[in-house]
């Protein structure tokens, strides 16, 4: 692999640690003037490891995007510094940058051929005639879009399009390959196919991803880790599964995956576990957020995953107790709908076996029982 | 593609019908009405341009009436005028060298104004395309302010700013940086710079219009794939604005080359351009067969330059699509 600058040293020596390829510190965007002011990021600090797939995950107008091309230098903080490998990049505009960008639209020169847009970067980068040749049908092989070399980018079709995408970025050997929403535009089946393809090529050229989406499913199955963000800031920052398993605050549960919200009353420390009294009056043990310190006595908002819990028939057994208001069959699953005793609502999630019915029947009066380790304290 | 509508219609086809009749009533349905809504526009073309041409063909294979006019003669006289001439003390022939200058005259004349009304027109069109959308609407309109006052007005008013004591020569003066006063007017130089300034509106329009539809996003997409502003320039913008240059050059050349009020204004009697030439022929000179011969010349070189372009411009496109 032929690399640009630092970065190919830094991965030849394949240090134990793994370096920060990208920091932002204390970042801050804010849009218009003194009237309509819009803060789009709001002191947002992050390190991105080098050779991480590193995903930015929130809705729209979260601020992700604004990240992601303060990080290209489209543009350019309010406040807070952004670093490639410890150097300030600040101030650079984006051609001084050895940083790519896949682009929603893809972005593809129009009056180019496929391989006139692979070879744009490098021909800017002024290399020799030959290593570009080489270069572009090393990453026409790549992408496997070999066969296509000729063909103007309005003859070829979205899914292909993506993939000159994704070839025109890695041509120039990028220190950082940014992501913005790339698959958003292709349909199901082809984003399905795309993603196993992205995590592919990330591994093959060790480059540092950062992706850019809304969509939860896509930031867990491809990351190494996520940054949840909402409304400017970064909630939680981590492994897909922490993610999932331990959000620490209310939106970030809700927006990934389902989840049952109670309230609950901290309990006193047994040792290094922590306990919450529910409603229905038992005890449950409890995960709380890093960092957070709780009083006791004072009510949290706790989280449990549906597929987290499960049904019993006797009331009694179960740590919260409620009527069954609907079943729902959904072929590798059932949705256990409960009216809680203690009012509100709460939804299981469990896995169907072959042939086996459930076994319950709507109004039926049964107890909720937890997994272990199944519940989750929230900073709220 | 042909073969797709056919097999539509055979699967609704009438018995006693084939599918190839229904096709083809279905097509003659269509070209009646494209001939019915296009009816209007015919008539006016027909009076309007064929009808003249036609009287102007005719006329160029006459002979001169003695005081304008025409005389029913058959005679190609007129067309060899165009290039030869005969002498009329001793009846020698020779190249007509005043048409062939003034014809020279002009295609300069009209190349170098397509050229400047180019290379100011992109950087104003750009200038306009990248202002917020208020403040566009403000350039476009101060652009096309010229068009509302007379075409004449305007050519003296730029007689005014190059006369011997006119502005521009007043300020130089003033400025000690000549100390004669420079002959502009009536120069091939005032011809140009009056065209340009007349035509500059009819280039900045269409080449705004190609780059307020340039999709920004390459041009990051170029900044970011480590394209500076020269290349970038070069590269990826004008590569994508060319159609607009291409229609803003027609626009500028073809009124260019039979520019008749400019020349005759700014040019004096002694720079002529081909539309003064023909005006004289028709009016002092007393030579309706050779006007006419020159009218239809002109108006060759001009589909010449025509079908050039769109040639161009069509291999643009096919290489864009």
């Amino acid at each position: 692999m032929r690399a640009v600058g630092k970065a190919g040293a830094g991965r030849a020596k394949a240090p134990a640690e793994k370096s920060v390829a990208i920091e932002a510190i204390g970042v801050s965007k804010v849009f218009g003037q003194d009237g309509d002011r819009v803060v789009a990021l709001d002191e947002v600090s992050v390190a991105i490891r080098q050779n991480e797939f590193f995903t930015l995950l929130g809705p729209s107008g979260c601020g992700k995007t604004t990240l992601l091309r303060l990080i290209a230098g489209f543009d350019h903080p309010t406040e807070g510094r952004i670093l490639l490998h410890g150097s300030d990049i600040t101030a650079l505009p984006p051609y001084k940058r050895p940083v790519n960008t896949v682009f929603q639209n893809y972005a593809l020169f129009p009056h180019m051929t496929v391989a006139g847009n692979i070879a744009f970067g490098l021909e800017m980068l002024g290399r020799p005639r030959p290593e570009i040749d080489a270069r572009v049908d090393e990453m026409l092989a790549l992408v496997r879009m070999g066969e296509l070399k000729n063909r103007l980018t309005s003859q070829i079709s979205g899914g292909q399009q993506q993939r000159v995408a994704l070839a025109r970025a890695l041509a120039p050997s990028p220190q950082v390959l940014l992501l913005d929403e790339p698959l958003s535009a292709l349909d199901l089946k082809l984003r399905k196919d795309m993603q196993i393809e992205l995590k592919r090529l990330q591994h093959e050229t060790g480059i540092t991803f950062i992706f850019v989406t809304h969509d939860q499913e896509e930031a867990l199955t491809m990351s190494d880790r996520v940054a949840v963000m909402n409304k400017g800031r970064i909630l939680q920052i981590g492994h897909p599964r922490d993610i999932y398993d331990r959000p620490s605050e209310r939106f970030v549960a809700n927006f990934i995956g389902d989840t049952n919200f109670l309230q609950a009353e901290l309990l006193p420390a047994k040792g290094r576990s922590n306990q919450v009294k529910l409603p229905s009056g038992k005890a449950v043990a409890t995960s709380l957020p890093e960092g957070f310190l709780g009083e006791e006595g004072k009510m949290v908002s706790i989280v449990v995953r549906p597929e987290h819990a499960e049904v019993v028939a006797t009331p009694a057994a179960g740590i919260l107790t409620g009527t069954l208001d609907n079943i729902v069959y959904f072929g590798t699953d059932t949705h256990f709908h409960v009216d809680l005793d203690t009012g509100g609502a709460f939804t299981v999630r469990m896995q169907n076996l072959r042939g086996s019915e459930s076994g319950f029947s709507l109004g039926d009066k049964v107890g909720i029982a937890f997994k272990p380790d199944a519940v989750q304290a929230l900073r709220d | 593609m042909a073969s797709a509508p056919s097999q539509a219609a055979s699967s609704i086809v009438q018995p006693g019908r084939s599918a190839a009749e229904v096709t083809a009533e279905a097509a003659r349905q269509d070209l009646r009405n494209r001939w019915l809504l296009s009816t209007p526009a015919l008539l006016i073309i027909m009076c309007a341009a064929v009808g003249p041409l036609l009287i102007v063909l005719v006329y160029s294979f006459l002979t001169p009436g003695d005081y304008g006019n025409v005389k029913w003669h058959f005679s190609t006289e007129g067309w060899q005028n165009v290039v030869i001439q005969r002498d009329i003390f001793d009846n020698s022939l020779h190249w007509a060298d005043a048409n062939l200058s003034i014809f020279w005259r002009s295609l300069k004349l009209s190349i170098m104004t397509t050229g400047t009304t180019v290379l100011v027109g992109v950087p104003t069109a750009y200038f306009i395309a990248t202002r917020p959308g208020r403040q566009r609407e403000l350039w476009l309109f101060l652009i096309t302010i010229p068009f509302w006052t007379n075409l004449l007005i305007r050519t003296y008013a730029i007689m005014d700013l190059l006369r011997t004591d006119g502005l521009v020569n007043t300020v130089l003066l003033d400025l000690g940086i000549i100390h004669q006063p420079l002959q502009l007017m009536f120069t091939d130089f005032a011809i140009g710079f009056g065209m340009t300034y007349v035509y500059l509106p009819l280039m900045v329009l269409p080449i705004y219009a190609s780059i307020e539809k340039l999709d920004f996003r390459l041009v990051e997409a170029g900044y970011d794939l480590y394209a500076n502003r020269w290349n970038m320039f070069w590269r990826i913008i004008l590569p994508l604005v060319k159609p607009g240059i291409i229609a803003g050059s027609i626009l500028v050349f073809i009124p260019s080359l039979g520019a008749y009020v400019t020349p005759r204004v700014l040019g004096g009697g002694k720079n002529m351009m081909v539309g003064n030439l023909i005006e004289l022929l028709f009016g002092q000179g007393r030579n309706w067969p050779l006007g006419s011969a020159l009218s239809i010349t002109l108006m060759v070189i001009v589909m010449i330059a025509l079908l050039y372009y769109v040639r161009v411009a069509s291999s643009q496109r096919q290489s864009n699509v």
